[in-house]
């Protein structure tokens, strides 16, 4: 890349991206610490973990002007591994994570994800929103009436604050607000201190502390490739929004190595695997950041925060957060998915469907990725496995020809023997596969099959209207040897 | 006369009327008359609509599909139209575009796809009259 075109991309917008770095550091805080208490870890993992990401990705990204840190997809695919196995082996899948990653991006791997259909991302996008709803829920057990209040004090500030200014972020205004009234009137409701420890210091430089050998990569391995996918996933489709917010286009592949350097560092220096986010990306754009500024100034300003701001931080309120979260995960949702689920096809509204229903009882995003493209798969395969056939008789009923239209493969070969009648008094049999194209062995296979049962009752096949395509794996096959003509 | 007018659309009903009178203003000199439409595609919509179509790329080319119908309407009654999709905050970004483009005049509806909204937030046709340079006309 030239030197003018890395000129321009730091320093082409300053203002604008050093105001909107400001703006997503403060909209970072509170999610990182609640990201941090979904994955089950001291709150600081996450902060340190945006800290990290953002200031990496600002120079190794591949779209500037999106933000990355901690994330709740990443966060809920941790619970499990530090529930059973604690924060070292977190922090060692996160560098694994970050191998992989890096491993996507060299190979321009980039590619395969428009594999995935667009329905399953609508899935992916509404599971984690369903699901960071719902790990809400476990600050409201055993909680007085006053945790419901301030819960809907927050939303309603997050929600009304705009009508008054969009100058500062609803969200800090909300947070303010709350964890004042809750410090000032003494209510004894449960803080950000009650959940981990908050460290006033710059992370350092330390290796995982764990034996390194097969047994622990066999424990992380499964972990690290799910963070790796739905890292990837969630990565890209921000790139992809903010492309088009910005009318610009950007690095798949480089923002896939971005994403990896980032996790390792992050691995590194005591933070939880992360990747971009929809949300503060869009905070981002809309609040003029554009360039790689904006995501290192949010890194930097969100550490010099804590580091300033550490012990008035614990007093925040569960309730604050708890209420971020909410509007997080009413954010998250793609709402118009469920306005127009009557009007998209039904395979692909129900394609939506179990990819969101896989991810609330498994509570994995990955599994719930692959159950929806697994079922994409199957509905593709019934789809184009129609085949039709047309009889017609001729030469007053001595000769029929079928018209074959459709795709002739595995799946549909079947369907398409069972529709031709081999048992009649005819002498001569034409199927004209012009409208037809052959994929693979079992469709040679089936035309064989055919071939042979005609004969054995005595009546002659010919084939006719081969594309090209067809008549090469024909011949490669060296099925059909006799009446392949024309 | 205005000739080259730029008109603000949300694809809304509002728009359609909006359209119609401009074509009327023009009727008497329409060989002469170009008529821009202009569509903003603001964060929510960039991301609703990256989920609907895959990409940006994609998303780009049925929005514009979008609008072929009604640049067709409006070519089939003889005045020269055509489509620009803008993206950023609908007030801004139309407003920025008409000051850099020499345009005649501007028109808007004035209602969006929501009176609420229209309500509290000051609609975007009243910015638009506010900042834009060139005269606006509101069609109600």
């Amino acid at each position: 890349m030239s030197i003018s075109a890395i000129k321009q991309q730091w320093f082409g917008n300053v203002r604008g991206d050093v105001l909107a770095g400001i703006v997503v550091a403060l909209a970072l805080i509170p999610e990182a610490i609640a990201f941090s208490i979904i994955a089950g870890v001291d709150p600081m993992v996450g902060l340190y973990a945006s800290f990290c990401i953002a200031v990496v990705i600002a120079f190794v990204g591949g779209r500037p002007g999106m933000i990355s840190g901690a994330t709740g997809a990443m966060a809920l695919l941790m619970v499990t591994l530090v529930s059973q196995h604690g924060i070292e082996y977190l922090l060692a899948t996160t560098i694994l994570t970050g191998i992989l990653q890096i491993i996507f991006g060299v190979f321009k791997l980039a590619r395969f994800m428009k594999f995935i259909p667009r329905s399953v991302m609508v899935g992916f996008v509404n599971a984690l929103a369903i699901m960071i709803f719902t790990s809400q829920f476990q600050h409201f057990v055993d909680e007085a009436w006053i945790m419901y209040a301030l819960v809907g004090l927050t939303l309603a500030i997050i929600y009304l604050f705009p009508y008054v200014t969009k100058a500062v972020p609803s969200t800090l205004v909300a947070i303010v607000v709350v964890s004042a009234i809750a410090i000032s009137m003494n209510f004894g409701v449960r803080n950000v201190g009650d959940m981990g420890e908050l460290t006033q210091s710059l992370p350092l430089f330390a290796l995982p502390d764990m034996p390194l050998n097969m047994e622990t990569l066999m424990i992380i391995f499964p972990y690290a490739l799910a963070l790796t996918i739905v890292g990837l996933l969630e990565s890209l489709l921000t790139a992809s929004i903010v492309d088009d917010m910005t009318d610009t286009d950007s690095d798949k592949n480089k923002e896939s190595r971005g994403q990896g350097i980032a996790n390792i560092v992050t691995g590194c220096f005591g933070g939880m695997a992360g990747c971009a986010m929809i949300g503060q990306s869009v905070i981002n754009v809309k609040s003029g950041g554009n360039g790689r500024l904006s995501s290192l100034v949010s890194g930097i300003v969100l550490m010099f925060l804590i580091i300033v701001l550490g012990g008035v931080v614990v007093q925040i309120p569960m309730a604050a957060l708890a209420g971020v979260m909410i509007m997080v995960s009413i954010g998250t949702f793609d709402w118009s998915s469920l306005r127009n689920i009557h009007r998209v096809p039904k395979t692909d509204a129900s394609v939506m469907v179990v990819t969101v229903l896989t991810v609330v009882i498994t509570h994995n995003l990955a599994y719930g990725v692959l159950a929806g493209v697994v079922l994409s798969m199957i509905f593709f395969a019934v789809k184009i496995s129609k085949v039709r056939v047309l009889p017609l008789y001729v030469n007053e009923g001595r000769k029929k020809i079928y018209y074959v239209q459709g795709q002739l493969f595995f799946a549909s070969v079947t369907d398409f023997i069972d529709s031709i009648d081999f048992k009649e008094n005819i002498e001569e049999v034409i199927i004209d596969l012009t409208e037809s194209h052959l994929w693979d062995d079992s469709a040679i296979g089936a035309l064989d099959n055919l071939e042979t049962k005609f004969e054995q009752n005595g009546i002659r096949v010919h084939f006719k209207g081969l594309n090209g395509e067809s008549s090469r794996l024909l011949n490669r096959l060296g099925g059909v040897s006799k009446s392949a003509g024309h | 006369m205005f000739k080259n007018i730029l008109l603000a659309t949300d694809g809304s009903d509002h728009s359609v009327r909006a359209i119609e009178q401009t074509i009327k203003m023009v009727s008497s000199y329409k060989d002469e008359a170009r008529i821009e439409l202009v569509y903003a595609v603001d964060g929510d919509k960039s991301k609703e609509d990256v989920l609907t179509y895959g990409d940006s790329h994609t998303a780009t080319a049925k929005r514009k599909e979008k609008f072929l119908d009604t640049i067709q309407s409006i070519e089939n009654q003889g005045v020269k139209a055509d489509i620009t999709i803008l993206h950023g905050e609908p007030a801004e970004s139309i407003i920025e575009y008409a000051n850099e483009n020499n345009f005649d005049c501007v028109v808007t509806g004035s209602r969006g796809r929501n009176k609420f909204q229209t309500l509290i937030l000051g609609s975007v046709s009243h910015k638009i009259v506010k900042y834009i340079k060139s005269p606006v006309m509101i069609i109600k």
